[in-house]
């Protein structure tokens, strides 16, 4: 799935930028931010096909971020990572627009099937 | 003294489970960048089968990271253990500065998702007061959660401890929300004036300095 635009964003920038480099080089376009405030700023420039975003971020939390981004990019498709998804985690996920919620740490195989699905099921709906 | 304990019991297993909760989740991010670097080396060695050429620096960077974080993990590990031995006695000679360090230790994360920057300036001495360790902790959070509501995000919080006569004080202070009665949430509240009853200490709220002070008695040597 070469040229996929992915936004992965979370504050230990020791986990994003090792994820994204992967992520590279297995044909994906990844970009990376380390706060809530800098996805932001790199949406407002950017459009991207899928943001995987971890739940648990300093000031502005996952969801919250989730749900400002999603105003802004509708059809931009969420991946929601956590250290404990939990049933309750996962619907408020869903109500505030994720597709996917991933435990981590995770197999990056397993994220880029989720990234493939979602995308997969855009084009179909398109 | 009439103490209200279930008051305090409740809210010792309230305490209790924030922390852990807490340290599980910095453990849980420790992991993933363990994770994520190990992967990247995995990766590196896949290349290096195919004739690729690798940069031995960034292999030794990706070395030191695993180290560092395995590092941290260690540390936040010694403070889940330090922490789950403080139920042992409930009387115990403590050092007060020493309970502040590590307060703040296991409370940083908390306020890094609030945004907010903990200072601690112990003082160089030793701080001795016999007392119960874990209600000691548990006032000091208390008090440590209501300094960073009122003091709101991008600000630092500062803890300093002070030997007094017949006893201590922890002051926490730069609370710029504090003189704002009108907006701020009631403190100290039951939860805290039942803790504060069983150690035999004091909670002075000190409005107009931004400072709330937590006085501990010396106790029995």
């Amino acid at each position: 799935m070469p040229g996929r635009k992915v936004l992965l964003v979370d504050d230990e920038r020791d986990f994003v930028e090792p994820l994204g480099e992967r992520m590279r080089s297995r044909g994906l376009d990844v970009e990376t931010a380390v706060s809530a405030k800098e996805a932001i700023q790199m949406t407002q420039r950017e459009t991207y096909d899928v943001i995987v975003l971890d739940l648990n971020m300093p000031q502005i939390d996952g969801l919250e971020t989730l749900r400002m981004l999603k105003e802004k990019n509708p059809n931009v498709h969420f991946i929601l990572l956590t250290g404990y998804p939990t049933a309750e985690k996962g619907i408020r996920a869903m109500l505030s627009g994720a597709e996917e919620v991933l435990e981590r740490p995770s197999n990056v195989e397993t994220l880029i099937r989720k990234i493939e699905k979602l995308v997969s099921k855009k084009m179909v709906r398109v | 003294m009439d103490i209200k304990w279930d008051i305090i019991g409740t809210e010792g297993f309230r305490f209790m489970g924030k922390m852990n909760a807490s340290i599980s989740h910095e453990v849980k991010n420790v992991l993933a960048i363990i994770n994520e670097n190990a992967g990247l080396l995995e990766d590196f060695t896949l290349m290096a089968e195919k004739g690729m050429a690798i940069d031995p620096e960034r292999l030794n960077a990706l070395a030191g990271k695993i180290q560092h974080q395995v590092q941290r993990a260690d540390r936040i590990i010694k403070n889940m253990n330090t922490f789950a031995h403080s139920v042992d006695e409930t009387k115990k000679k403590v050092d007060l500065s020493e309970i502040l360090v590590f307060m703040a230790a296991l409370s940083e994360r908390l306020a890094t998702m609030k945004g907010i920057a903990l200072e601690v300036t112990p003082p160089s001495t030793p701080i001795a007061i016999t007392t119960d360790p874990f209600l000691v902790e548990n006032i000091i959070w208390r008090c440590l959660e209501f300094s960073m509501a009122v003091t709101g995000t991008g600000k630092t919080v500062v803890l300093t401890a002070d030997k007094k006569d017949q006893g201590a004080s922890i002051i926490f202070s730069q609370l710029k929300g504090l003189s704002d009665a009108s907006s701020r949430p009631p403190f100290p509240e039951d939860v805290e004036n039942e803790l504060v009853k069983s150690l035999g200490a004091q909670i002075v709220v000190n409005e107009g300095a931004g400072e709330i002070v937590l006085g501990l008695p010396e106790g029995p040597n």
